[in-house]
C-alpha cells in the first residue's frame, strides 16, 4: 500500500483567550488514503473547523505531527504554507468565494497566477478551459459570477481548486448555500472526481450529504469520536435521475387538468 | 519572478472596480492638473515678462539724471536736468565695449498731417537708438549721422502714427508738422506693440537730438543716454566705468545721475514672476498631497472591504509579498495614471485660460516630468500601510469576514 496523503499524529491545538486556555483539538491521530472520500461530520465548537484548517495548512497545530504527502508540514512558515496550499491543495468553500466581477476562466486561472513556477498564458488557458470542462461548464467560461447559480458558482470553485492538480481537496460545507436538488448535483460533481482518483475531505453538518462519501468521521470536543464506512452509499446520479422523474410526474399531474 | 503575474492580477483588479479606481485617481488628477496649469501660466508669465524686457532693447544701460541721494529738498528721481551731449561724446570716447550709445529728448507736442492732428511723443535721439532698442524701420529708413549734425528736419514715425495721420497713403516723403515746423517723413518703424508698462511704443516720432534740443524745446540737457553693449557680461562693467566717469566728471560734487542696467531691470521682472510660479506651484503641490491622502483613505477602505478577496487570495496559495506588490501597484498605476491624465488636463486647461484670457501659458516638460514622478511617488507612498495592512491579514479571519 503507498504512502497515505494525510497522516496526522496526535494533533493537538490550543488557543489562549486571555488567560482562558481553550482546547478546540485534543489529539487527533488520522490516515487519509488516496482516493478516500471522507465526510468530517460534527456541532459546531467540536473542533472540525480548526481540523479542516490544520488539514489546509491555514493553520499550525500547537503540537503533534502532520505529514503532507509524507513531508511533515506542522512547523512550515508562512509562505511555504502558502505554496503547499496552491500546490497540494484545493479549496471548496460554503460562500463559494469567487472574486466577483470577475470571469469564471479568471477565476479558475487565479491560482496559477500564485503558483511558484511561472505559467504561461496559453497553458493558464488551457488548463483552465480543462478544469471547467470536468465540472461541465466549459461554456461558460466566459461568465460572471453574478451571471451563474449557485450550484454553477460552486462547480467554478471546484474547478479553481482543481486546476494545480491537488493531492486533497478540501470542502467546507460545500452545498451548505445550496438548495436540495442543487446540492446533489454538486456532490455529484465530487463523486465523479472521487472515482476518477482525487481524495476529497468535506465538512458537512446534513447527514444525507455525508451518504454521499465514503467514510465519515465524527468530532466532538476536539476528538474523533467514530470513524466508519458510509453504509448505504447513495450515487449522486440516481438521486437526480429519481429527482428528474419525480418532477416530470409533479408537472403531469399539474398540468393534466389544464389539458 | 511573480512580478507579472501580481501585475496582472492588479490590473485585474482595477479593472472589476472602474468607478472606485476613477475616484482614487481623481485626487490626483486634480493636484497634477493643478500644478501644470499653474506653472504653465507662471512660466508663461515669465517669458512674456522676459521678452517685454528684451523689447526694451539689448544689454541696454541707462543713465538717468538726479539721484536718490541728493542732500536737502530732493527733487526725485529723473527730476534733475543735469546729463548733457558732452557727457554723452565722453563716455563714447572713454568707455570701451560700447556698441552703441544714443541720448534721449522727448516731449508731447499735438502734430499735424494730412488735414489730421494727433497728441505723441517726440523724441530726440541719435541714428544708433535704433540699435540701442533692439528696433528697425518697417519702411524708408533712419535719419543719417548727417542729418544729426545738420539738425535737419527729418523724423521716422511709429505705426500708430501712420494709422492716425496716414490711414489711407503712404506716408514716406510727406511732411509732418510739429510745433508748426515741417519735418519730412523718412520712415516708418515696425511695431513694437505695448510695452511692460501698458504704453504704446508705436506711438512716437523720433527726429536727430540736434534738431529737438534746437527747433522744438530749446534744451541744453537730456532725459537719458542710453548705452548698447557688446555683451550681457559687460554691462556691469560699463555700469560702473561709466558712474566712475561721470562722477569725475562733476569734480566732487554729489552724483546727480543713476546708471542702471537691463539685468537689473529683467531680475527684478522675472523674480517677481518666479515667486508667483513658486505660490501657485506650492498650493498646487498641496492639492497633489492632499490627492495622495485620498488614494491611501480609498486604499485603506478598499483592503477592508476586500477582506475576503485577500483571504480567498492567501487561501489559494499568495504570499504575503504577493498581497502587498498587488496593492502597491494598484496605487501606483491608479496615481500615475492619474498623473498623466492630470498632465493631459492641466494642459488642456492652461490652453482654455490662455485662450480665454489671452494669458501667455507654457507647458515645461520639466513640471510634466516631474508631478508625474511626484504622482508616482505619492502612489508608493500612501499605498504602502495599505497594501501592509492587507498583507498582514489572517487567511482564516480574513474568509470568515462578512
Amino acid at each position: 500500500m503507498s504512502t497515505p496523503v494525510v497522516q496526522l499524529r496526535d494533533i493537538r491545538k490550543t488557543y489562549r483567550n486571555g488567560d482562558l486556555e481553550v482546547h478546540a483539538v485534543r489529539g487527533i491521530s488520522l490516515d487519509i488514503q488516496i482516493g478516500e472520500f471522507i465526510a468530517i461530520m460534527g456541532a459546531s465548537g467540536s473542533g472540525k473547523s480548526t481540523l479542516m484548517n490544520t488539514l489546509g495548512c491555514l493553520d499550525r497545530p500547537t503540537s503533534g505531527e502532520y505529514l503532507l504527502d509524507g513531508v511533515n508540514v506542522a512547523d512550515l512558515e508562512r509562505s511555504a504554507r502558502a505554496d503547499l496550499r496552491n500546490q497540494k491543495l484545493g479549496f471548496v468553500f460554503q460562500g463559494f468565494n469567487l472574486l466577483a466581477r470577475t470571469t469564471a476562466l479568471e477565476n479558475v486561472e487565479l491560482p496559477m497566477l500564485y503558483a511558484p513556477r511561472r505559467v504561461s498564458g496559453e497553458e493558464m488557458k488551457r488548463r483552465a478551459m480543462a478544469a471547467l470542462d470536468i465540472v461541465g461548464l466549459g461554456k461558460r467560461f466566459d461568465h460572471l459570477p453574478s451571471q451563474l447559480s449557485g450550484g454553477q458558482q460552486q462547480r467554478v470553485a471546484i474547478a479553481r481548486a482543481l486546476v494545480n492538480e491537488p493531492r486533497l481537496l478540501l470542502a467546507d460545507e460545500p452545498t451548505g448555500n445550496l438548495d436540495s436538488k442543487t446540492s446533489v448535483e454538486v456532490m455529484g460533481v465530487f463523486q465523479r472526481l472521487n472515482e476518477q482518483g482525487i481524495t476529497i475531505v468535506m465538512v458537512t453538518h446534513e447527514l444525507d450529504i455525508a451518504s454521499y462519501c465514503k467514510r465519515i468521521l465524527v468530532v466532538r470536543d476536539g476528538l474523533v469520536v467514530r470513524d466508519e464506512p458510509v453504509q448505504n452509499r447513495m450515487i449522486a446520479s440516481e438521486q437526480l435521475a429519481k429527482l428528474h422523474s419525480a418532477e416530470a410526474e409533479a408537472k403531469l399531474t399539474t398540468t393534466a387538468p389544464a389539458a | 519572478m511573480r512580478l507579472l503575474a501580481t501585475t496582472i492580477i492588479a490590473l485585474r483588479a482595477l479593472r472589476r472596480n472602474k468607478l472606485r479606481s476613477a475616484l482614487t485617481a481623481l485626487g490626483i488628477i486634480i493636484g497634477v492638473a493643478g500644478v501644470i496649469a499653474t506653472v504653465a501660466i507662471g512660466n508663461g508669465a515669465k517669458v512674456q515678462v522676459e521678452s517685454q524686457i528684451a523689447s526694451l532693447g539689448r544689454n541696454v544701460v541707462t543713465i538717468f539724471p538726479g539721484s536718490f541721494s541728493s542732500g536737502g529738498a530732493r527733487g526725485g528721481f529723473g527730476s534733475a536736468s543735469t546729463l548733457t551731449i558732452d557727457d554723452m561724446e565722453a563716455i563714447r570716447r572713454d568707455v570701451a565695449d560700447i556698441v552703441a550709445i544714443s541720448p534721449e529728448v522727448s516731449d508731447r507736442n499735438q502734430v499735424l498731417a494730412n488735414g489730421l492732428n494727433w497728441s505723441t511723443q517726440v523724441r530726440g535721439v541719435s541714428p544708433e537708438y535704433l540699435s540701442v532698442r533692439a528696433w528697425d524701420t518697417d519702411t524708408g529708413t533712419m535719419f543719417s549721422d548727417q542729418d544729426l549734425r545738420s539738425a535737419a528736419k527729418v523724423c521716422v514715425i511709429g505705426a500708430t502714427i501712420v494709422k492716425q495721420l496716414f490711414p489711407n497713403s503712404d506716408p514716406l516723403g510727406q511732411t509732418i508738422r510739429i510745433r508748426n515746423i515741417p519735418f519730412i517723413i523718412r520712415g516708418v518703424l515696425e511695431s513694437k506693440g505695448f510695452n511692460f508698462f501698458g504704453q504704446d511704443q508705436d506711438d512716437t516720432i523720433m527726429v536727430p537730438y540736434t534738431t529737438h534740443m534746437r527747433r522744438l524745446n530749446r534744451r541744453t540737457t537730456v532725459s537719458t543716454i542710453l548705452i548698447e553693449s557688446a555683451s550681457p557680461a559687460v554691462m556691469p562693467r560699463i555700469q560702473q566705468d561709466t558712474t566712475d566717469l561721470l562722477t569725475q566728471r562733476r569734480r566732487g560734487r554729489e552724483p546727480d545721475f543713476t546708471v542702471r542696467n537691463q539685468l537689473e531691470l529683467a531680475q527684478t521682472a522675472t523674480a517677481t514672476a518666479r515667486i508667483m510660479t513658486l505660490l501657485l506651484g506650492s498650493v498646487a503641490g498641496v492639492s497633489l498631497f492632499v490627492g495622495g491622502i485620498g488614494i491611501m483613505n480609498i486604499m485603506l477602505v478598499s483592503v477592508t472591504e476586500r477582506t475576503r478577496e485577500i483571504g480567498i487570495r492567501l487561501a489559494i496559495g499568495a504570499h504575503d509579498r504577493d498581497i502587498r506588490v498587488q496593492f502597491l501597484i494598484e496605487a501606483m498605476v491608479l496615481s500615475v495614471l492619474g498623473g498623466i491624465a492630470g498632465v493631459l488636463l492641466g494642459t488642456g486647461l492652461s490652453q482654455a485660460l490662455s485662450s480665454v484670457t489671452g494669458w501667455a501659458v507654457l507647458v515645461s516638460t520639466n513640471a510634466v516630468l516631474i508631478s508625474v514622478g511626484i504622482s508616482a511617488f505619492v502612489g508608493i507612498v500612501f499605498g504602502f500601510y495599505p497594501a501592509h495592512k492587507a498583507a498582514k491579514l489572517d487567511p482564516i479571519e480574513a474568509l470568515r469576514f462578512e
